[in-house]
């Protein structure tokens, strides 16, 4: 019966959170849209500049002739319709279709490497933590500093040039490896080094701090044994700290990191939405925000219910 | 306790291995499906591959394989015959007569028609199509009024005399149209192909080519491959089977892949690496002169610049384009010295008075300039320069700086603008003073140079006007005889250097990485590689 009323109140709060989103994300539209509009330079200028007949046919083309009102109020009836609307700079196709076919890579991408941030820096940090002190915290400690301290646009040349143009064993762009799983590898690792570094930095102060508490100092006088505390007392409130900054870091990784994929030439979403903006294209632009906004939404409400779920504390409030 | 912790490491340890393992273990090289592939760099991802939908390098790139037209260029950069086998043009030089090759096929084995090219050209200047170069069919009889929606696109001066003879009706004579027809643009598309997919008609799948390679597979972001058009008139003569040209942003990320063997050729040579290629592999860095010009443009709406060409004079004349080329670009850049690039066809660009001076003559004339048009140390002169994002655009500036300052005494400020920003700021012509730019010509003929200084021109982008310089354009444009044309025309181009809307900096040169198993490379002007004329030496073969 408890069980039943918690998990029917769970889905209310997610419901209420969900629908206050809304106004919250035709807020994020709108001022995109403004902005975007207001950003000097067309989707259509370049050095060569076009016919006036020309580029007034291809301002009708696109409606971009029409006042910023109508504009408007032509992208939202199409949101309406689940149309994001065509892309300005890849004419042929819509701005769902770029969004949908880079998507996956983005999203296989930053899943393999979170999961492997999250193993090795967890683990790292527990390591460390459980031996505070000791030779083995300093070291792990010292490369979590370093993987800190090194840029991704230094790491993931220097992989290159080790494994694909020194060894030649792993591919050193997406394309190079037609279509083979040894395409991920030196991206993955790109992308998680950083990620583990600051995830062994934040485990392992939040388990110092925990395994210093009162109730496990307890736990430990009853004769517990260590790895018993661990995973039983003190695993659950060390993660918290980890878990309110997974929401926005997944988010993040998700979306694709632009350093990465320009130097590994992955289609992910990095570049199409810096792209997008570089291009002044327009819808491409207001679709990367939406689907953005809509991510760190949904994660953060993820978040907020796994936190009710690891402390207690929470849900009763 | 110690045993404890040593359990919960290689617990931690074997899931890593678990994760990790199976991917080191999948690696795997490129996998062949058959038949000779080349690997080309196309550089940014091409914005389309629908003829009259694209202006970019990059998309051109690829469509020269797709597509073909009327005319197309051999491997050095001569004009050829194409789809056309050949064509007459009348004597007063506003009728061109096209007779299409008879084995000229699409690749769904359709025959190209001349239909189909009066298709095309029409679909090129309709304004609902909104195609970026419908400027290419100015000429044509009654393209302007269809532009400008005043009459219908079926009225286009193109006729089909017959399926295999086409007829294109000028209002003036344009010496270089042929040229013109070489142009992506000017390339067919298939009316069936698009009446059945629409507007996505040009992606893997749905995409009828006429070219000698079909589209066989567009992974967005990543690479376009193409495989041979078997119903290619040419085909027998084409010797790879694949092309794929791969999308990379970054020069230095293309370069890595060129150096792990995954590219053939490159789209560029990233600047930093330059020099240390021309010592590693100077057989495989291929630099050719090409026709762009970058240039510093003048705001002539701005009064201090337009009442003064002394000033504009000075300004010039106290730059050292060579040690811009040989210092701070240093990639095989030539001086400019002119606006029209040299390697234009039938023309002599005609250089500044002031170009063979001794250096230290020329910053003494300078400075006296610079005198004359009120400015000294007493009233040193305020100006911006204003260049978009980017090393070599700040290094140029920094170096320009520092000329103007050593040899006329003032400081220039410098704007560091984002790409867009800097178009926008000086089509406006409100705020900009001076700016960087490049130009690079479309067809290889003068005009594509000239043409933009001429009153009332959409890329005049200094606000230029000389009544003269307009007269000796018209002059050109109406002259037949070509020695007469370049005349004017070179005449055009010394009255304006005299006026100094500009300062050409430096002649661009293409840079290109090519492996040694390539084959049939020609460097050219245009910088036009059509996989067409390429092939690839075995591994086994002797060099």
């Amino acid at each position: 019966m408890g069980n039943s009323m918690h998990s029917m109140g769970a889905i209310r709060f997610a419901l209420f959170r969900l629908l206050a989103a809304i106004p919250t994300l035709l807020l994020v539209i709108a001022i995109a849209f403004l902005m975007v509009h207001a950003a000097p330079g067309g989707p259509f200028d370049e050095e060569r500049r076009l016919p006036l007949e020309i580029e007034a046919n291809i301002a009708a083309a696109y409606h971009l002739d029409e006042s910023l009102p109508e504009q408007f109020w032509r992208y939202l009836s199409g949101l309406a319709e689940g149309d994001l609307g065509p892309s300005y700079r890849y004419r042929e196709y819509r701005v769902a279709e770029l969004i949908g076919a880079a998507i996956p890579v983005s999203l296989a991408l930053g899943a393999i490497a979170m999961l492997l941030a999250l193993l090795v820096g967890v683990g790292g940090g527990i390591a460390a933590a459980l031996a505070h002190g000791s030779r083995r915290d300093r070291i792990i400690s010292a490369l979590a500093m370093s993987g800190i301290s090194l840029p991704v646009f230094v790491i993931a040349p220097a992989l290159v040039l080790l494994f694909a143009v020194y060894l030649g064993v792993l591919p050193a762009s997406w394309s190079g490896a037609d279509g083979g799983v040894s395409r991920y590898v030196l991206p993955v690792f790109a992308l998680a080094l950083p990620q583990v570094a600051y995830i062994t930095r934040l485990t392992r102060a939040s388990m110092i701090e925990v395994m210093n508490s009162d109730f496990i100092r307890t736990a430990r006088a009853q004769g517990l044994r260590t790895a018993s505390v661990v995973r039983h007392h003190a695993l659950k409130p060390a993660m918290l700290p980890l878990l309110s900054y997974m929401g926005p870091a997944i988010a993040g990784i998700l979306t694709g990191s632009v350093v990465v994929e320009q130097i590994f030439g992955i289609p992910g979403l990095g570049q199409l939405f810096v792209r997008a903006a570089l291009n002044r294209d327009y819808t491409l632009v207001l679709g990367s925000v939406i689907f953005y906004a809509t991510l760190v939404i949904l994660l953060n409400l993820l978040v907020d219910m796994l936190y009710g779920f690891l402390d207690p504390r929470i849900r009763q409030r | 306790m110690e045993g404890k912790h040593r359990k919960l490491s290689s617990w931690f340890l074997t899931a890593v291995a678990v994760l990790v393992v199976p991917l080191l273990f999948a690696c795997s090289g490129p996998v062949d499906n058959g038949g000779t592939l080349l690997n080309r760099g196309v550089g940014p991802e091409p914005e389309s591959l629908d003829p009259h939908h694209t202006r970019t390098t990059q998309a051109h790139r690829v469509q020269r394989d797709l597509f073909e037209g009327l005319v197309g260029y051999s491997a050095d950069g001569v004009l050829i015959p194409a789809a056309a086998e050949r064509w007459e043009v009348s004597d007063d030089g506003k009728r061109y007569t096209f007779w299409i090759r008879d084995t000229a096929r699409w690749s769904n084995g359709d025959p190209v028609t001349a239909d189909d090219f009066v298709y095309s050209f029409r679909r090129l200047v309709n304004p609902e199509t909104a195609a970026f170069y419908g400027e290419l069919m100015i000429a044509v009889k009654n393209a302007p009024a269809i532009i400008e929606k005043k009459l219908n696109a079926d009225s286009l001066g193109v006729t089909a005399l017959g399926p295999k003879q086409l007829q294109i009706t000028l209002d003036y004579p344009v010496p270089y149209f042929i040229g013109q027809l070489a142009l992506v643009s000017a390339y067919p598309v298939h009316a069936a192909n698009i009446a059945e997919h629409g507007d996505s008609f040009a992606r893997a799948g749905k995409l009828i080519s006429n070219g000698a390679y079909q589209l066989k597979n567009w992974e967005l972001g990543s690479f376009i491959e193409l495989t041979r058009n078997p119903h290619y008139w040419n085909n027998a003569a084409t010797q790879i089977d694949r092309v794929r040209h791969h999308v990379t942003v970054e020069a230095s990320a293309e370069l890595y892949r060129y150096r792990a063997g995954e590219l053939d050729i490159t789209a560029v040579v990233p600047s930093e690496a330059y020099a240390q290629l021309a010592k590693d592999r100077p057989d495989e860095l291929r630099v050719a002169p090409f026709l762009g010009t970058y240039f510093y443009g003048f705001n002539l709406m701005q009064e201090k610049l337009r009442d003064n060409p002394k000033l504009r004079e000075a300004l010039s004349m106290a730059i050292d384009r060579d040690v811009l080329t040989e210092k701070v670009t240093a990639r095989g850049e030539q001086p400019a010295w002119s606006w029209v690039p040299p390697g234009i066809a039938n023309y002599a660009p005609q250089r500044f008075s002031y170009a063979d001076l001794p250096r230290a003559e020329r910053h003494a004339a300078a400075r006296r300039l610079y005198q004359e048009a009120g400015y000294g140390a007493d009233k040193p002169l305020q100006i911006e320069i204003r260049y978009n994002t980017a090393e070599t655009h700040e290094r140029l500036a920094l170096a320009i700086q520092s000329m103007w300052q050593d040899v006329l005494g003032f400081e220039a400020t410098l704007i560091n603008e984002e790409f867009r920003v800097l178009i926008s700021n000086i089509r406006e012509m409100r705020i900009t003073e001076l700016f960087r730019l490049s130009w690079n010509g479309d067809y290889n003929d003068a005009h594509s140079f000239l043409s933009i200084f001429e009153s009332g021109n959409a890329s005049n982008l200094t606000g230029y006007q000389n009544p003269r310089f307009d007269e000796l354009m018209q002059a050109a444009a109406q002259q037949v005889d070509p020695q007469l044309r370049r005349q004017y025309l070179e005449q055009a181009e010394r009255e304006m250097l005299d006026d100094h809307p500009v300062i050409p900096l430096y002649i661009h040169v293409s840079k290109h990485l090519v492996s040694p198993r390539v084959q049939g490379w020609q460097d050219n002007v245009l910088d036009f590689h059509y996989s067409q004329h390429l092939s690839l030496r075995d591994s086994n073969d002797p060099e």
